[in-house]
């Protein structure tokens, strides 16, 4: 299992220029680790990050785009696996954070805590790429490779609970965070970019 | 009774998103619209369509094209609407964004508003669009068809949702 915080840091680390589509206790911890107006924090529908990171990975087909789901989130919104693994975004890349819990609301358990496998579901909706990682080390030394591979990509980070987390929902996701979001992409559709 | 009030051809709903520059079509099949819209338009070229699992998909999916400055549509049935009400109202209207949809009243009573439908389906779809505060408009025949494009337009200038319910079955 990983620490989320030692995790985050290793994907920032190769970040680039990546947009960074997250939510809830994702979104608080990449948030710190990572700022950048080209991170889209939307809290207003549990479950929409891979969809909305699909729209994103349509619009702006030359830059890569990374999702930073959660566990919950994602049980939410599975047939979004299949909607995503059939339209075949090539610069999607699409990371669960698999902690089990409902951190923001409670530290509840999932339904199937233990038992379930993302990177198999994953890879039964049609993810031509599927990783799953519990150890920073080797997420460390693999996750710029993972970043290179032709999408769409997924990738379960095995990490240990944080426990019940005490969040100021208004500072994340506001207006002028999302005004600054799309400020920050006109370059983006005006050049496109790798 | 259905002889008499026809409902609008596929062909002038998919000239009207053209006119009104819509690139992409989020969608789950309706068979309201299905046989006049959206298999022709699966065909059109001019379309990128996104075949969803589920409707609420779809307004993310429009919300973050609109964030790139890019046109779309979710064309879904009213049960769809209803289930992704949550979605509508955490990432359309919350966040103000022009997610337009066009939706299917299966089953409606032509000539007949939705809020005075038989069918308590209908009514309530009606209701919660106005709950919502969303901006809407009905399309039952072909006359009504031209009022789509300029209403698309109105969404995205003003960064607001928008709500386009079919209230006849679509003709080829």
């Amino acid at each position: 299992m990983m620490r989320r915080d030692l995790a985050f840091r290793a994907l920032a680390a190769v970040r680039g220029d990546a947009i960074v589509v997250s939510r809830y206790s994702a979104a608080f911890e990449w948030g710190a680790i990572a700022p950048s107006p080209l991170n889209y924090f939307g809290i207003g529908a549990m479950g929409q990050c891979s969809s909305f990171a699909l729209g994103l990975a349509l619009a702006l087909p030359h830059h890569k785009i990374i999702v930073l789901d959660g566990d919950g989130s994602l049980l939410m919104n599975l047939g979004s696996l299949v909607t995503i693994a059939a339209t075949g975004p090539q610069n999607l890349v699409h990371f669960v954070c698999e902690n089990g819990a409902y951190e923001v609301n409670g530290g509840h358990p999932i339904p199937g805590r233990g038992r379930i496998s993302f990177a198999e579901i994953a890879r039964g909706a049609g993810y031509p790429h599927v990783f799953e990682f519990d150890d920073v080390t080797a997420f460390g030394a693999q996750i710029a490779n993972v970043l290179a591979l032709p999408g769409p990509v997924f990738g379960t980070l095995k990490l240990v609970a944080a426990g019940e987390l005490d969040i100021e929902y208004s500072e994340t996701g506001g207006g002028e965070q999302r005004r600054q979001f799309k400020e920050a992409l006109k370059p983006l559709l005006a050049a496109p970019a790798r | 009774m259905g002889q008499e009030h026809p409902g609008p051809r596929g062909s002038e709903l998919i000239a009207a998103l053209k006119e009104a520059r819509v690139e992409f079509v989020a969608a789950l099949p309706d068979i309201w619209t299905s046989l006049g819209f959206l298999w022709p338009l699966s065909r059109d070229p001019a379309f990128r369509l996104i075949r969803l699992c589920k409707e609420d998909e779809g307004v993310s999916i429009c919300s973050a094209l609109a964030f790139c400055e890019r046109r779309a549509i979710l064309s879904m049935q009213y049960t769809g609407f209803l289930d992704s009400v949550n979605s509508i109202r955490g990432t359309a209207v919350n966040y103000n964004q022009p997610v337009c949809m066009l939706v299917g009243l299966l089953a409606k009573e032509p000539g007949v508003a939705p809020k005075d439908a038989k069918r308590y389906d209908i009514r309530i779809t009606q209701g919660v669009v106005d709950a919502m505060g969303l901006d809407h408009l009905l399309i039952e025949t072909s006359d009504d068809v031209p009022l789509l494009a300029p209403a698309i337009e109105r969404a995205y200038e003003r960064s607001r949702p928008l709500v386009a319910m079919i209230g006849r079955e679509v003709r080829p």
